[in-house]
């Protein structure tokens, strides 16, 4: 394990990262959206593990930090997906696009 | 006593509370109370009199301050203060207003607003004792302001009437124009000593004075000054501000003789005569204020020759008797200044009252409807005699004393020009006993010209004619106060030294120094007698003869005419030019223009609300770089 170089982990978190903020920015599909953003919680996770791992691996500040952090996401992605449907019962469609009332 | 002379102000003003809110529907109980009030009043101030005169005339300063602000540097104090001045003027005050008070009752008693008049009555009591007990600068500006809005008050009493209506709201704003001076001479004393206290103000001038301090060559005391004796012009109505006064006669009589002869108009002598010492301090306050007193005197009086009004005559000679008390002010005859305003107190309240009781017997005011009326109101003419006589100054009557002292102080001052000053003043004394006595034949003897009103005249009943008969006493007997040789009032008023005016020690020698003064009285009357009582001259023929002056002193030099000219030109032009300004800058511009500029920045910032949230997204990402950027470089 020692022999992998940290930056081959934090290219990986980057590249995870890249991929779901471009989901987030992109995608037009609610459920798509949602995904991407969990993307980037986990880019997140593994930055944490990297960084506890190759600083201090006994304090367990970076790694408690990752089981609230995939709490967090359980329940954001709860709320999510009931707004996803109550948008998807009134508009008929899940598409990000189309629910734009607060337009100014 | 003086331990209780706060109550003086006071109790006035809580019998006009108490009028106003519980009794006004009772009219004899209000009434009574009022005069009851103002009697406590008077007997107190009778007892504060005494109390001064027991002391040494070192001691006789009394003042009693309450702090009522504080902002440092300044504090600003209520208070009494009791010395020979406040104590002469609230004798004066409190009797003429209780004798007025009395009088009212037979004169008003017809009025449906009877209670209100008497808490009227009292408010304007209590303003003008907080007038004359002020300590400072700051109490005798809310005095000040407070008798103005009296006087608003009971001239507009009438206020159904067109002409009263008209001549409160004059009398409120041409005084308006006064207090503006008077209020920034207040405040640039507070800037200037850092004090409002009429005693700590009269030490930092006297020993600026004596240090050198004050440059003279700057004016700064004498233009403070003369911003003080701005608000004297207003109240006191000198000449150019003298125009509110003789239409304030449209009030009731009464107030007449209480706020428009004997008291508030003498506010500004009395002021003056508080704050002498900045007047003295430059030469130059000093002949501003007695050319302004000297010339209001002799332009006062050379209009009432040719008015018709009865009130009216005793407005403008009311004008020229209180130019004469500012003249001595000027010339720094103080004393001899508030030995006038307390005898003129006395005769002239005396010669209102009893043109009301004319008026009240005839039922109007213009003096060629009367005549011969010495028959039938024996009282009322023999009072009116007995005040003409003083204000004519015909020994041994008050006006006599008094006069006498204002013109040898006006002769023996060193005001440049003074010789121009006393001639004058000399030829006003003979005006004055030649309208006033025109006055008197017109009235009272000679046929009745108009047989309507002569049968309907009557006496008053003795509610009116009392105070006249007990005005008239005074009429006679205050003057002796300063017979010569005794001069009780100079050794009780003065500033800083007593200074005897005229120096005559017995009253033979004060008969031949004053002469010339005599002369021109008993030449006044004459004449007057030649024309108006037993007519060997015509005054119609003067009058057609010298028809341009006859017209211009008829039309009060048309000074009404000049301000109602200069107010339609000036300050209407300034109004359109104002009203253009507010329409187009203020409406259009600045109201509307703000308006304008917030719906415009509304839109463009509308643009940014776009609704799709990805674009939200977007924003919170690059503002998340942009601040990584900010942070790491």
């Amino acid at each position: 394990m020692n022999t992998v170089p940290i930056v081959h982990f934090l290219y990986l978190s980057i590249m995870l990262f890249g991929i779901g903020l471009f989901g987030v920015l992109v995608r037009k599909n609610a459920i798509s959206v949602l995904m991407g953003v969990e993307l980037m919680l986990n880019a997140v996770n593994i930055n944490f593990l990297t960084f506890a791992k190759y600083w201090n691996w006994s304090s367990l500040t970076g790694t408690v930090f990752v089981v609230f952090v995939i709490t967090i996401a359980a329940a954001e992605a709860a709320v999510a997906l009931a707004i996803v449907i109550s948008i998807y019962r009134s508009l008929r469609s899940a598409n990000v696009d189309e629910a734009h009332y607060l337009k100014g | 006593m003086i331990a209780n002379s706060w109550l003086i102000p006071v109790l006035p003003a809580l019998a006009f509370a108490v009028i106003a809110i519980f009794t006004h529907r009772f009219r004899a109980l209000s009434a009574l109370l009022s005069i009851g009030t103002m009697l406590v009043c008077f007997l107190i101030s009778c007892g504060i009199l005494l109390e001064t005169l027991a002391k040494a005339p070192a001691d006789r300063t009394v003042s009693i301050p309450f702090t009522w602000l504080q902002i440092p540097p300044w504090t600003a104090n209520v208070g009494v203060l009791i010395d020979p001045l406040s104590v002469n003027m609230l004798l004066v005050v409190t009797l003429v207003s209780l004798l007025v008070q009395i009088y009212s009752w037979g004169y008003m008693h017809d009025d449906e607003r009877f209670a209100t008049y008497y808490s009227y009555l009292s408010l304007f009591t209590s303003s003008m004792l907080i007038l004359v007990v002020s300590t400072n600068y700051l109490q005798i500006f809310v005095g000040w302001e407070l008798v103005g809005l009296c006087s608003y008050l009971l001239i507009g009493f009438w206020y159904f009437k067109p002409e009263a209506a008209e001549a409160c709201k004059k009398a409120f704003i041409v005084n308006r124009v006064g207090d503006m001076g008077f209020l920034m001479g207040v405040i640039t004393i507070g800037m200037y000593f850092q004090t409002f206290d009429f005693a700590q103000v009269q030490d930092l001038v006297t020993k600026g004075i004596a240090s050198g301090a004050f440059d003279k060559s700057s004016h700064y005391i004498a233009g403070i000054a003369i911003l003080l004796f701005c608000g004297a012009v207003g109240k006191s109505a000198q000449f150019p501000l003298h125009v509110w006064l003789p239409d304030a006669m449209e009030g009731p009589t009464p107030v007449s003789a209480l706020i428009h002869a004997a008291t508030m108009v003498a506010a500004g002598v009395y002021m003056v005569a508080r704050t002498f010492t900045l007047f003295s301090a430059d030469p130059l306050s000093m002949t501003v204020v007695a050319y302004c007193g000297g010339f209001t005197a002799f332009f006062a009086a050379s209009i009432a020759i040719t008015q018709d009004d009865i009130k009216r005559i005793l407005a403008y000679s009311t004008l020229s008797q209180l130019g004469y008390m500012i003249m001595a002010l000027g010339v720094g005859g103080y004393t001899s200044g508030m030995f006038h305003l307390t005898t003129h107190a006395c005769f002239k309240a005396l010669l209102f009252l009893g043109a009301g009781s004319v008026i009240h017997g005839v039922h109007g005011q213009d003096i060629w409807k009367m005549g011969g009326l010495w028959n039938k109101m024996k009282i009322t003419a023999a009072t009116f005699l007995v005040a003409n006589l003083a204000i004519s100054g015909i020994p041994p009557f008050a006006g006599f004393f008094s006069k006498d002292a204002i013109l040898d102080a006006v002769k023996e001052s060193a005001i440049p020009g003074h010789e121009i000053l006393y001639y004058t003043a000399l030829f006003t004394a003979f005006l004055t006993a030649f309208y006033m006595f025109r006055l008197f034949f017109v009235v009272f003897t000679g046929k009745p010209r108009d047989h309507h009103a002569y049968e309907h005249a009557h006496e008053s009943p003795v509610t009116m004619w009392g105070p006249l008969v007990l005005l008239a006493g005074l009429s006679i007997c205050v003057g002796w106060l300063n017979w010569p040789g005794l001069d009780y009032y100079s050794k009780f008023v003065y500033f800083g030294e007593p200074h005897l005016e005229g120096g005559a020690s017995s009253f033979g020698q004060l008969l031949t120094q004053a002469w010339s003064s005599l002369l021109v009285a008993i030449l006044g009357i004459t004449l007057s007698a030649l024309f108006y009582w037993k007519p060997v001259f015509s005054a119609d023929k003067v009058a057609t003869t010298f028809r341009p002056i006859f017209l211009l002193l008829k039309n009060k030099y048309y000074v009404d005419e000049f301000y109602g000219w200069m107010v339609k030109k000036f300050v209407f032009g300034f109004a359109t030019v104002c009203t253009w300004f507010d329409d187009n800058i203020v409406d259009d511009g600045m109201v509307d223009g703000s308006g304008w500029v917030t719906q415009k920045m509304g839109n463009l910032l509308r643009l940014t609300q776009t609704g799709y949230v990805q674009n939200y997204a977007l924003v919170i990402f690059g503002a998340v770089a942009v601040i990584y950027l900010m942070v790491s470089f």
